[in-house]
């Protein structure tokens, strides 16, 4: 559930998983390498067990989308309904609101935070002074390390009726605006606190690669006559380009999961036409009114339409700029 | 020309190399660059002119990074008298520190605030030890069936079982109200597990097979070999999962409902969620709602401490953690 503040860079070490290379063939079968590398399978045991519990069980447990659930009975629930609740959903006004809202946000995700880092990173790449580099790297990368209740608090302080923004407000219009509670200003308010969570982490992978642009590029460039401008146009930007999809097509894969825990935390029922998305949804009619089924069925819908998302861009990207996750 | 492609192969170049060419010292922009080129002289005021605003708006961007920060620090130490005429911004206002003495003497904050040093040694460890084993045997090429463990770890990390089944399947568990419920269900970052694995992979295979000719067992080959020689990723990795069990708090407020057993996030969050209800109530509820944001101020900045105290070390081990995961072997 965390996993979109924290930018995983595995998908640039992933060439390894699924990839085509195929395991060596050795001769001898399970048995031989049972005997060899028992040791190992050994280590493998507890963390397979724990994939199997903690994971794959709850990706079966989904079947309750389709079953009549009982708390307290069986996790994969008591006896089959069909559609039921699918249909349920699609039928679902709030459902749709929900779902508007998560796209909407997503896309404004997409558009703000996203080209946020690389720009910083460019910025950060063109200062002379190392010493000064690092301080802003130091400072930048602060909200990175903040529990999402922190920010949560933060947020709501600055964006309170005598917050900051609403002193700023006052001294420059003349106005307060009540932020937290109008569902007009959910979305500037939580795109301009991602903005601010992301930008200086989200840079950390773009300013890896830039440390390995081959000098003699720029050399070469310098000789052709490019300016700072053109340098950055043509040498710098088409060698971080790898990093730039891989994000982005991660960023896609995550685009249904809109920031839910920070969400969850800041929203309220007055903004809801504005803030409520799919993951919150779900969170409130399953856990709070307690409809397991119709929940999960929701849940189902966004995972499947969460791993669409990541396999199509995936394809893309490697048909068109022939870079992919795997 | 230039294509990006061409880029990758290429030896890795320390930022230094160019910088010690362009250094020049930064209050003297009159020769550009190098200074070797006839192009770059004739943009140099251009170029000046963007070194002046590149540096203003990397200030603008500390400045606004560091303020909400700040302004939790001023609001927290002042009364609330102050916070209530929106005056309080970046330093305090009728100094109190009462607040502070209220929460340091409250025992539920003490009794949260130990269970999140509880929670995150437990959970950490149980993590370390998933994690390293597991990224062990599947850093070893010749193991048969490493890509199968593979592809069930990353698998996991683009499709989930989701909210609901998830929360069915620890309440079937009985984990409820345990410690259980809130360090076992993350127990494995898959990306915390990958970058363990591309370490152990880069290690030279001459240690462990030296070793393993001296009569070592593949368990003696990690403890007494590798591990002692994995300093500095172990460390890494603790940091990584401290700080996000630390930070966590989305488990522990689905499973657990006895206060006693909450971590000091809950403890917070409970107090932001009740400003919300005071606020949205409007009228009367305001005053409720300003003096909680003092007390809340003050719970935010004791939370905050521990993380800026490691934070130094964090940060250090983070940008390598990541570098390490990132580059390509």
């Amino acid at each position: 559930m965390a996993m979109r503040l924290e930018v995983p860079p595995e998908a640039v070490t992933a060439d390894q998983p699924g990839s085509k290379e195929k395991p060596r063939n050795k001769p001898g079968g399970w048995k031989l390498a049972i005997k060899r590398d028992w040791r190992l399978y050994t280590l493998v045991l507890l963390p397979l067990a724990y994939f199997a519990i903690f994971r794959y069980l709850p990706m079966a447990g989904n079947v309750i989308a389709f079953r009549q659930f009982q708390p307290g009975g069986s996790i994969f629930g008591e006896k089959w309904v069909g559609l039921k609740y699918v249909t349920l959903f699609i039928n679902d006004p709030s459902f749709w609101q929900a779902f508007q809202n998560t796209i909407i946000l997503g896309v404004l995700t997409l558009l703000f935070c996203f080209p946020m880092p690389i720009i910083f990173a460019l910025m950060l790449n063109e200062l002379r002074s190392q010493k000064f580099k690092k301080f802003v790297q130091t400072v930048a990368y602060l909200p990175h390390f903040m529990s999402v209740v922190i920010i949560a608090g933060m947020i709501l302080q600055n964006f309170s009726m005598t917050g900051t923004v609403n002193q700023i407000a006052n001294t420059v219009f003349g106005t307060t605006v009540n932020f937290t509670q109008d569902a007009a200003w959910f979305r500037p308010m939580y795109i301009s606190s991602e903005v601010w969570q992301t930008m200086g982490w989200g840079a950390i992978l773009y300013l890896a690669a830039l440390t390995r642009v081959d000098e003699s590029l720029y050399e070469a460039a310098r000789i052709d006559g490019a300016n700072r401008w053109q340098q950055t146009w043509h040498v710098t930007l088409p060698a971080i380009r790898p990093t730039i999809i891989t994000l982005l097509i991660l960023n896609i894969g995550t685009f249904m999961a809109v920031g839910f825990e920070k969400i969850l935390l800041i929203y309220n029922p007055l903004n809801y036409q504005t803030s409520d998305v799919i993951s919150t949804y779900l969170y409130r009619v399953g856990l709070e009114s307690s409809n397991f089924s119709y929940a999960a069925a929701i849940g189902m819908f966004e995972s499947v339409i969460g791993l669409t998302l990541i396999l199509s861009a995936n394809a893309i990207s490697k048909r068109l700029a022939g870079t992919s996750l795997w | 020309m230039v294509k990006g492609a061409t880029v990758k192969g290429t030896a890795v170049k320390e930022p230094a190399a160019k910088n010690g060419q362009v250094k020049e010292g930064p209050v003297k922009p009159a020769r550009k660059d190098t200074g070797v080129l006839v192009k770059d002289m004739k943009v140099s005021r251009s170029m000046r002119v963007f070194r002046v605003v590149n540096l203003a708006f990397l200030l603008v961007v500390v400045f606004l990074t560091v303020y909400p920060f700040l302004n939790i620090l001023a609001q927290s130490f002042s009364s609330e008298g102050f916070i209530n005429a929106g005056q309080v911004n970046l330093f305090p206002l009728g100094f109190n520190t009462e607040t502070y003495q209220l929460i340091l003497a409250d025992p539920v904050f003490w009794r949260n605030y130990g269970n999140t040093v509880l929670y995150t040694v437990v959970a950490t460890a149980i993590s370390m030890v998933l994690t390293t084993s597991f990224a062990y045997a599947i850093a070893k090429k010749e193991l048969k069936g490493r890509s199968v463990f593979i592809g069930i770890a990353v698998f996991t990390m683009f499709f989930n079982g989701g909210l609901i089944p998830n929360y069915v399947l620890i309440t079937s568990l009985g984990m409820r109200d345990t410690l259980w419920a809130v360090v076992l269900p993350n127990a494995i970052s898959v990306f915390n597990l990958l970058i363990m694995k591309s370490f152990f992979e880069n290690m030279p295979r001459e240690l462990e097979e030296a070793a393993a000719i001296d009569g070592l067992t593949q368990y003696g080959v990690l403890f007494k070999v590798v591990l002692p020689l994995s300093k500095a990723i172990v460390a890494t990795m603790v940091l990584f999962y401290a700080v996000a069990n630390w930070n966590s708090w989305f488990q522990a407020f689905l499973y657990l409902d006895n206060p006693d057993l909450f971590p000091v996030t809950i403890y917070l969050r409970n107090m932001i969620a009740g400003v919300t209800t005071a606020g949205s109530a409007g009228g009367t509820a305001e005053n409720v709602g300003q003096i909680a944001a003092n007390i809340q101020s003050v719970t935010i900045v004791l939370t905050v401490i521990p993380i800026l105290c490691v934070y130094p070390f964090v940060q250090k081990y983070f940008f390598s953690g990541v570098m390490l995961g990132s580059v390509k072997e």
